[in-house]
Formats: structure tokens, C-alpha cells, sequence
């Protein structure tokens, strides 16, 4: 069976299985109807004219995976912040793990999407919330939609700084030969509010596995969101992720993305702004080899004026991998005075290795300051000249160079001791050995 | 130390050094004056093992050893240094993690072990010391945002802790005050000894007031026109160089 008919077909058989309240279950319903109606997205569609889901759609997947897997602590410790407390989600095979959780209900909610949309005190906060930011009409989101259950559920009310990160991790096993999993999260952060979130998904042993990820983030006025996603997964791993940001007045969310592995990943990173003097700030760095495949698709959409947002993406790209970089910029007539920048600077190691780029501006307003720009280029003989003559051989003085390239998005990360591991991952991932103390 | 025989070279074709010879011993320093477009920088990159040039003719050999075909790090282990007239800016590394790396690289290309964290740490603070520099600084991302005669000492202190052979100073003094002039220059005369060479490139003989050569040499359209002792230095200063261009014509 085709997989579409698969996913149309196993509907009915979800729907028995979860309890929700009939508001979400009447989205869910119509979202399948929009799944139904444009299934998955080809080349023909201009935002995935370099991206094609072919070689992962033609395989038999699993969709309901058994609820029994569990594993040591012990195997996945490594993939968890150390020295610091922070709050845990994990989900091992799409699966609540209680065992390895840390979750919480005091002063704040870090804790399941299933629970909110089954349990009547939460009833408000999903029919305020959930499916309202999402482009409704956009295929993977409305199939994440269709099978939302799962995911994290991260309420911080007012006035209210989450003293710990929270950390949203999904394991898989490879207890089943091939998964399809469609996490969903939701996160609302009220007024004058802050919380760090790291998402991470980790394949544990080789196996097919597709992750096709929801995540709606509400950014109230003066919140400050600070969200980190680690893409380093192995390479039979892939991941659609669709996050969707909802901006109010003064707030500020940070999205950096880490992409060191993974198969294909496609991150279609949204910001919408509901208010004035927001700040939006997206970095990405990745670091790829091999066949792997990144398509970074982003949209900050400008609707109010005197708003800020800020692109920086780097890529480094060795042996057949190949990035895409589409960042839309929306101005509206009325966000006046919006400062808009985009940047995305690529290095690419091998012949082999490309990159498409693709800035798209659409300005309606008269007075704003929108700045792109797009840099493709291999690393400077000259400067690599300077580091050889100081008895640094060619590989390594390379190696140093795209260290020095990639370091800067580090720059920005607030939490020191991702910061120092994502430096160790990136030295790495560049055979830097330098015995550096970080 | 060097002898550098009827060296000629060329960049994208274009001939810029036509037959250059020079004969540097160990305890000396040598000036290589000239006016702009006269080949200066391209002897000194020449010397490193820039592959940009060309080497079309003659030969370099460093204490016996024909060093022409060696690459530009193989040149640095044996003990070859070139000061950069524009050093690198390399972001997220410290000067300190860049100076234990080129260190090990040497060290490892002669079959030694890495330096002991301890060892490496005392020579970091004694070269500091010698040359007067803050330890803040050797913290700092190389080059990033440093001024241009912060540039110049993290090259002589690059210098001290390499413990060269031969140092081919180019155009050290450019874009620097007197202050920083003499600081930089008070570092090499510091690092000078009996058994290490010092090759100065310079347009200026302003930095020759503070290092006193052995030698100087005028490069000229690609050839040593005149060679002398510190005197023709400030026959330089006083003259110019169109008496030079003039002679050799």
C-alpha cells in the first residue's frame, strides 16, 4: 500500500485509541481532509523545488509502534546536558518515557500533549491555543495535525522564569525496522515570561525512521523564548520539522538550529508578529558529509511595525551533501520601520558537495531597512597560506579555518554548557583535534 | 644559514623576480629595501613557500638543504618564519590555542610528543614577559579586532614562541606608530642571537633606526641592485630611490 493510502487509512484506528475533546478531534478530522486532498509535497512546489521526500516516502513504515520499549539510562545519558538540572520530555519510539522524565507542574506545566488534550484543566489553554498559528493548508502540517497526540506541553504563566531548561528529547530504538512518527508540541509562554528548550531526536541503532514534527510556540508580551534543536542523528534517521512562532508586543524568540546528521532534514521555521518591537532572531550552522541532505526554509512575516528580525545561517559542506537555503522575508504595508536582516554563508569542502540559496524579499512598506546577502565560497588559499606558514599542516589549517567559520553562531547560545558541548560536537565534526580548553 | 641563488619567480606568468642573490649567516639580520613594485614581498613569500609564486629558476637552501620544493609548513619546521605584513583574523581561537597547535605541528613533524601542558604554559608566560604583553591578550581571538600594532606583536610573539631559524620580517613597520615601532622592534632585537638570522623587508628605513642590520640590500625591478652596510640605509633615507633606479639602469 502506498504510504498516503496508509496514513488515510490507519486514521480511523487512531482516532479509536485517543480521547480528546471534539474541537480537536474535528481538526484533526479536517485536517486529513487537507492531507488527503494534497498529500506530500513534490519538486513541482516551489518551496521544495530542491528537496524530494521520494526516497524516504517509497518505504513501508510503522505508524502505531508498540508501547513496551524501554532502555538504560546508562545508553542515553551522553545526549543530555550534564552539570546543569533541567526539566526532562522524552519519548522513546514516539512513547512517553516516565522512567527517564523530568517533568513538572509546580508554577509551571513541563509535562505531555496528550495529557492537555485529554484532561478538562486544560481544555482552555488547547482550544486557545493549539492548531491556531500552523499554516493550516500545508500537507505535513495538516498529516502532524490529523495524528497530533504526542509531544511536550510547556505552559509558563506569568511573570514566571523556568529557573531550569527543558529539555524534549525523542529516542528511537530500532525495535521497528522502519517508524513514522509525528511529535507535536505545544508551548505558551505568557507575559513578562522566559524558558530555554533544547529539542533533540537521536535514532540509537540504524533503522528507517521519518520524524514529521509540529511544534507551535506563543511568545506573549515581553516573553523571551531562547530554542535550541540539535540535528545530529544518524544518517538513516530523517526529519520534517515544522515549527510556527506566534509573536505579542516586546517579545523575543531565538531559534538556533544545529544540523550535524540526519538523513534529510527539512526545518521549516515560521514567525508570525502580532504586535510591535518584537525581536526575532533565527541562526543555523551546519556541518555536513556524506549523502546528507539540510533544507532550511524560513519565513519571518512582518505584519507590525517597528519589529526586528535577525537571519544568520552557515553551512559547511563536504563529499555529496547538499543544503537549500530559502528564507522568506515578508514586510506588510503597515510594519513600518522593520529591520529586517538575512544572511547565509556557505563553504562548501568538495566539487561534489552544493547548496542552493534562495532569498526572497517581499517588501510593501516604504520605510524599512532589509538587508540579505549570500556568500558561496571555498576557504581563502591565502589565509590558509598564514596558517601554514606557522608549521600547521594544509588538513589541519583547514580543519581551523571552518572551526573558525562555524564558531561564531555559537556565540549567541545562552546556555554555557550546550554551548561548550555543541563546540566540542563542531571540532568534531571538522577533525579539529586541538586539545582545546574551551 | 640561506643562500638564495639566481632566484627568479613569477606570478600568474608575470615575471617579478629576475635572478635574486642573497647570503645570510647565522647572528645576522639583513634589510631588504626597495622601492614599491621592486619584488620585496615576493622574495619573502618565496622564502615560506607561498604557492601563489612561482618558482621558475634558482635555488633556496636553508643550512645545506634545498628547501625549494618543500611545502610552506615542511619550510616552517625547519625553522623558516615570515611575519605577515596583513596577519589573519581567525575567530573562536585564542592566540594561545593557535600557538600550541603550530608548536605541537612542528613537534609532531619531528617525531616529538605534544608539549606538556605545563612546559608550554611557562614559555607562554616567559615570551609574554620578554615582550611585554598582556596575558589578557593571548586570550583574545587571533587577530580578531586587534589593532594594527597588536597584529605586529602577536607576529614577534608568534616569533618568540616558535624559536625560528630564520625570521623573514615583511613590512613589519606598516601601519604602525612610533610607540608600537619600537615595541615590535624591541621584541626582535630581544629574540636575535648567535645562532638565528633575521631577514627585514621594509620600504622605510624608519625601522632600522631601532634594529641595526648587518646588511642592507636594495631590491630593484626584481634584482639586488647594491648591496652595503646600515649606511646606505640612510643614504636611502636622504636620497630616495631614483639615484638607485637610475644606477641600475
Amino acid at each position: 500500500m502506498e504510504l498516503k493510502e496508509k496514513l488515510l487509512d490507519s486514521h480511523f484506528a487512531f482516532e479509536e485509541q485517543s480521547e480528546v475533546n471534539e474541537i480537536v478531534q474535528n481538526q484533526r478530522s479536517s485536517a486529513l481532509r487537507i492531507f488527503q486532498e494534497k498529500g506530500f509535497p513534490t519538486k513541482k512546489i516551489e518551496a521544495w523545488k530542491y528537496t524530494s521526500l521520494n526516497s524516504i516516502l517509497n518505504k513501508d513504515y510503522v505508524l502505531f509502534p508498540r508501547t513496551d520499549s524501554n532502555i538504560e539510562l546508562k545508553k542515553v545519558k551522553q545526549y543530555f546536558l550534564h552539570d546543569i538540572d533541567t526539566y526532562k520530555i522524552v519519548f522513546i519510539d514516539g512513547i512517553y518515557s516516565p522512567f527517564l522524565s523530568d517533568t513538572t507542574h509546580d508554577g509551571l506545566d513541563v509535562c505531555l500533549l496528550s495529557a492537555a488534550l485529554s484532561q478538562i484543566k486544560y481544555k482552555e489553554v488547547i482550544d486557545k491555543y493549539f492548531n491556531k498559528s500552523v499554516i493550516k493548508d500545508e500537507s505535513l502540517t495538516a498529516l502532524n495535525t490529523a495524528y497530533a497526540r504526542e509531544g511536550a506541553y510547556i505552559f509558563i504563566p506569568e511573570n514566571k522564569v523556568s529557573e531550569k531548561p527543558i529539555e524534549i528529547m525523542h529516542f528511537s530504538t530500532g525495535e521497528q525496522k522502519s517508524l513514522w512518527l509525528q511529535p507535536r508540541n505545544l508551548i505558551v509562554v505568557e507575559k513578562n515570561s522566559q524558558v530555554q528548550i533544547i529539542e533533540r531526536h537521536q535514532s540509537l541503532r540504524e533503522h528507517n525512521i521519518v520524524t514529521n514534527s509540529v511544534t507551535e510556540i506563543y511568545a506573549h508580551n515581553d516573553a523571551l523564548v531562547d530554542y535550541y534543536k540539535i540535528q545530529n542523528d544518524l544518517d538513516s534517521a530523517s526529519l520534517i520539522d515544522n515549527t510556527y512562532i506566534n509573536q505579542e508586543k516586546n517579545s523575543h524568540v531565538s531559534v538556533h538550529t544545529f544540523s550535524f546528521g540526519g538523513n534529510l532534514v527539512r526545518n521549516n521555521l515560521n514567525y508570525f508578529h502580532k504586535g510591535q518591537h518584537i525581536m526575532s532572531t533565527l541562526k543555523g550552522l551546519t556541518i555536513l558529509k556524506d549523502k546528507q541532505h539540510i533544507d532550511h526554509n524560513t519565513l519571518v512575516s512582518h505584519s507590525k511595525p517597528n519589529c526586528e528580525s535577525h537571519q544568520d545561517y552557515k553551512g559547511i559542506f563536504s563529499d555529496h551533501s547538499k543544503g537549500v537555503f530559502n528564507g522568506k522575508i515578508y514586510v506588510d504595508k503597515v510594519a513600518q520601520k522593520t529591520n529586517a536582516f538575512q544572511q547565509s554563508n556557505n563553504i562548501l569542502i568538495d566539487d561534489k558537495a552544493t547548496i542552493n540559496s534562495k532569498p526572497q524579499l517581499e517588501i510593501f512598506a516604504d520605510d524599512v531597512k532589509c538587508s540579505h546577502g549570500c556568500t558561496i565560497g571555498q576557504l581563502d588559499e591565502e589565509t590558509l597560506f598564514y596558517l601554514r606558514s606557522r608549521g600547521i599542516p594544509r588538513k589541519e589549517a583547514k580543519a581551523l579555518l571552518t572551526y573558525a567559520f562555524a564558531n561564531n553562531i555559537l556565540q549567541s547560545v545562552q546556555i554555557n554548557v550546550l554551548k561548550k558541548r555543541i563546540n566540542e560536537q563542531i571540532a568534531e565534526k571538522l577533525g579539529v583535534n586541538l586539545g582545546f580548553d574551551l | 644559514m640561506l643562500t638564495i641563488e639566481n632566484l627568479h619567480a613569477a606570478v600568474d606568468g608575470k615575471k617579478i623576480l629576475r635572478g635574486v642573490d642573497l647570503d645570510v649567516k647565522s647572528g645576522e639580520i639583513h634589510a631588504i629595501m626597495g622601492p614599491n613594485g621592486s619584488g620585496k614581498s615576493t622574495l619573502s613569500s618565496v622564502i615560506a613557500g607561498n604557492e601563489v609564486y612561482e618558482m621558475t629558476e634558482g635555488n633556496i637552501v636553508l643550512n645545506g638543504e634545498e628547501i625549494s620544493e618543500l611545502d610552506a609548513e615542511e619550510r616552517a619546521h625547519k625553522g623558516i618564519f615570515m611575519s605577515f605584513q596583513y596577519p589573519v583574523e581567525i575567530p573562536g581561537v585564542s592566540v594561545t590555542n593557535f600557538i600550541k597547535t603550530a608548536i605541537n605541528s612542528s613537534r609532531k613533524a619531528q617525531g616529538l610528543n605534544d608539549m606538556p601542558a605545563s612546559e608550554m604554559l611557562k614559555k607562554i608566560r616567559q615570551k609574554a614577559e620578554l615582550l611585554e604583553i598582556d596575558t589578557k591578550f593571548l586570550s583574545r581571538s587571533l587577530n580578531e579586532g586587534f589593532s594594527g600594532g597588536e597584529k605586529k606583536r602577536n607576529e614577534i610573539f608568534q616569533m618568540a614562541m616558535l624559536e625560528p631559524k630564520l625570521s623573514i620580517l615583511d613590512e613589519t613597520d606598516s601601519g604602525l606608530d612610533i610607540d608600537a615601532l619600537k615595541i615590535v622592534a624591541n621584541g626582535v632585537n630581544k629574540l636575535r642571537n648567535k645562532n638565528n638570522a633575521v631577514v627585514i623587508i621594509t620600504h622605510y628605513q624608519r625601522l632600522l633606526n631601532y634594529i641595526s642590520p648587518d646588511f642592507v640590500h636594495v631590491l630593484h625591478d626584481g634584482k639586488i641592485v647594491k648591496s652595503g652596510t646600515k649606511d646606505l640605509a640612510h643614504e636611502l633615507e636622504a636620497k630616495g630611490y631614483d639615484w638607485i633606479k637610475e644606477d641600475s639602469n
